[in-house]
């Protein structure tokens, strides 16, 4: 027997003759599909749900649907959504408990049947992220079961970038628009004059098995090499870039900026960049009880250091203001993560960008900080020069 | 075991939403009426017995002396009491009155003024008696109603977390309707509650209930006008439901920046 190739070419039945292999695996295919006016992640039935034809243009708070004439699948940029709403719930049971007829406890942990999942047209920055946040969920110290269960299951399908968005800045993170590592398979789109198709390259044995099931033809020098010069030419293509400093340290020595009381005045302190951030992980528990007070649950739900309560200790919130938890998530994000997971948490996707609505920008406010700082240690020097 | 715990409620100025809404617990109606003795709830039954009631639900403004007074019996009446809706929370959208004269209002609309009793304010509970728990909404939530009922039932705090609409717009995976549309919402300075059913059908937020605990108001205001809304719109767009609580969250901010 011969390996199966590491690489192959798909057209556009091919891809979706790969939706019907892992559908017929049992497994819940998730990948982007048109809804309201955005990109968001779904279930998808069939290759024909992702968003052909749609590309997107966004700014700072800013996010809008365009057509594109090529018919490109994955030529858009991240829409409001992360693969975290399918790994990482919004809201979950963690165990129910009911008073017996003696009055006795019994408790019972959820243990549902986890659905297994393969999510098609995961960008590099969001492969990424899942490992980051497998780093926290499902490798740390405190593991999530739930979340253990979901990602050890799921075969991801990654879709390098050809068309980087405005607000997209992971190069400057450390990244970049290739996939590198953590996938099954990894598609570059390519539409040109030899026609629309795909570029597959293997990335896991349960990659391999699979493209072994689908109908594609081998790639030939010149489709890989399409496709590593439409990935190369993304790089050069993000539409931010994060200053290039020692973000941990910058984040460090800017505790006390004035910047921060100037982003507050513009925070709305509305949890979106949160909601929307791949990477962020927190969650709240909240105990409910019925009417009765015989049945009582616990709930697990995504919370967010910009709700006060998040911080609520007796008597009240430890970061009440605006400027506190503003700073909060961006030092956490860019610095105090090294400490605790050896990485950063940003992967530069841009979607706190995007989907602010008041269009703060991490990037710019991460370039002010630089500047405030380094202005502070110019005065600094300028004052022993004097006063030796 | 002991008595069930009364449960009371009392309404002010207000159109009776808030309090319908109990009776739309429809599948929780019996269990509630099991373990609570409804003792004084006259939209659901004239019989009415004789405080003090473990539980009040006050739903209505205080927009008359003589309600300004009967609050008062209420909560000396009340172990525990909880407002219920905008009416009862922000004064409602009669409080639109404290933005204009009252005066001219009674001589313009009544032929016989003097047949008015009224103040020249709408206000909340909150500004006349002390309220253990307010729950907000335009009109409550079913969901959250219960929720406060299970809470003081079982003595823990309840479930009503007061951030903005943004959290559950988000989790719910609604696509943002200010961001994606241009449309103009005031979800992210709104308390959550609802569950950002506006914005799911494509809708901005209205506000119903009220400002969240950090709104900025001074921030939203650009994007509003940007989308559209003068400044005229825009007034009009905050003065609805909760007119006098977004009115007090925009000066109380723009006072600190």
């Amino acid at each position: 027997m011969t390996a199966a190739p590491a690489t192959a070419v798909l057209d556009r039945d091919g891809l979706d003759a790969l939706v019907g292999v892992l559908r017929a695996q049992g497994r819940t295919v998730v990948g982007p599909t048109v809804r309201d006016g955005a990109v968001v992640l779904a279930e998808i039935a069939s290759a024909d749900a992702l968003p052909f034809g749609w590309g997107t243009e966004v700014e700072a708070g800013r996010y809008r649907l365009v057509p594109r004439t090529d018919g490109a699948a994955f030529a858009h940029t991240t829409g409001p959504q992360s693969w975290k709403a399918f790994l990482h719930p919004e809201r979950e049971r963690l165990w129910s408990a009911d008073r017996r007829a003696d009055g006795r406890l019994s408790v019972a942990a959820e243990r549902p049947q986890r659905p297994s999942y393969a999510f098609l047209g995961v960008r590099p920055c969001d492969l990424r992220a899942i490992a980051v946040q497998d780093r926290v969920l499902a490798t740390g110290r405190h593991r999530d079961r739930g979340y253990q269960e979901r990602r050890t299951g799921a075969f991801l399908i990654a879709a390098e970038c050809t068309e980087p968005g405005a607000t997209c800045f992971c190069v400057s993170m450390g990244g970049g628009p290739a996939a590198e590592a953590g996938y099954d398979l990894a598609l570059t789109e390519l539409v040109d004059e030899t026609g629309h198709r795909f570029f597959v390259r293997v990335g896991s044995d349960a990659g391999r098995e699979v493209l072994s099931g689908v109908p594609g033809r081998p790639a030939g020098p010149g489709t890989e090499s399409a496709a590593r010069a439409a990935v190369d030419a993304a790089r050069e293509r993000m539409g931010r870039a994060m200053p290039p400093v020692d973000l941990r340290t910058l984040m460090g020595d800017s505790l006390e900026a004035d910047r921060w009381d100037d982003v507050a005045a513009r925070c709305l302190t509305c949890g979106n960049c949160t909601m929307v951030c791949p990477t962020c992980f927190c969650t709240t528990t909240e105990e409910v009880t019925d009417l009765t007070g015989d049945h009582a649950e616990r709930w697990q739900r995504w919370d967010s250091c910009f709700d006060l309560d998040f911080s609520y200790l007796h008597g009240g919130p430890v970061r009440a203001s605006a400027r506190s938890r503003y700073r909060q998530w961006l030092t956490h994000k860019l610095s105090t993560w090294y400490d605790q997971f050896g990485s950063s948490g940003c992967v530069g996707c841009g979607r706190c960008v995007t989907w602010c609505p008041v269009g703060i920008d991490i990037t710019e406010e991460a370039a002010a900080l630089h500047d405030e700082l380094a202005a502070r240690l110019r005065r600094q020097d300028e004052r022993e020069e004097r006063e030796p | 075991m002991s008595e069930a715990p009364t449960l009371a409620v009392f309404k002010l100025a207000s159109c009776d939403g808030c309090q319908l809404t109990l009776l739309d617990c429809e599948d929780e109606l019996l269990t509630l009426a099991g373990t609570v003795r409804i003792a004084h709830f006259l939209e659901a039954s004239s019989a009415v017995a004789p405080g003090p009631y473990d539980l009040s639900l006050v739903e209505g403004s205080v927009t008359t002396p003589a309600d300004a007074e009967r609050v008062r019996e209420i909560r000396a009446q009340s172990r525990f009491l909880v407002t219920i809706g905008a009416c009862a929370t922000a004064g409602g959208i009669q409080a639109l009155r404290n933005f204009a004269d009252v005066e001219e209002f009674r001589r313009t609309v009544y032929a016989r003024p003097d047949h008015i009793d009224t103040l020249a304010t709408s206000t909340p509970v909150s500004a006349h008696v002390t309220v253990d728990f307010e729950l907000r909404g335009c009109p409550i939530d079913r969901g959250q109603l219960l929720e406060v009922i299970t809470a003081f039932l079982a003595g823990r705090k309840p479930d009503v977390p007061d951030h903005s609409v943004c959290f559950p717009c988000k989790r719910r995976g609604t696509v943002c309707v200010t961001v994606a549309h241009g449309t103009p919402c005031l979800g992210p300075v709104t308390q959550a509650g609802c569950g950002a059913v506006c914005p799911a059908y494509g809708r901005g937020c209205y506000g119903c209930f009220g400002p969240s605990r950090s709104a900025n108001l001074p921030a939203l205001i650009p994007l509003l006008r940007r989308d559209g809304l003068d400044e005229r719109a825009t007034e009009r767009f905050l003065r609805t439901f909760n007119a006098a609580a977004f009115a007090t969250a925009r000066a109380s901010r723009e006072e600190e920046t």
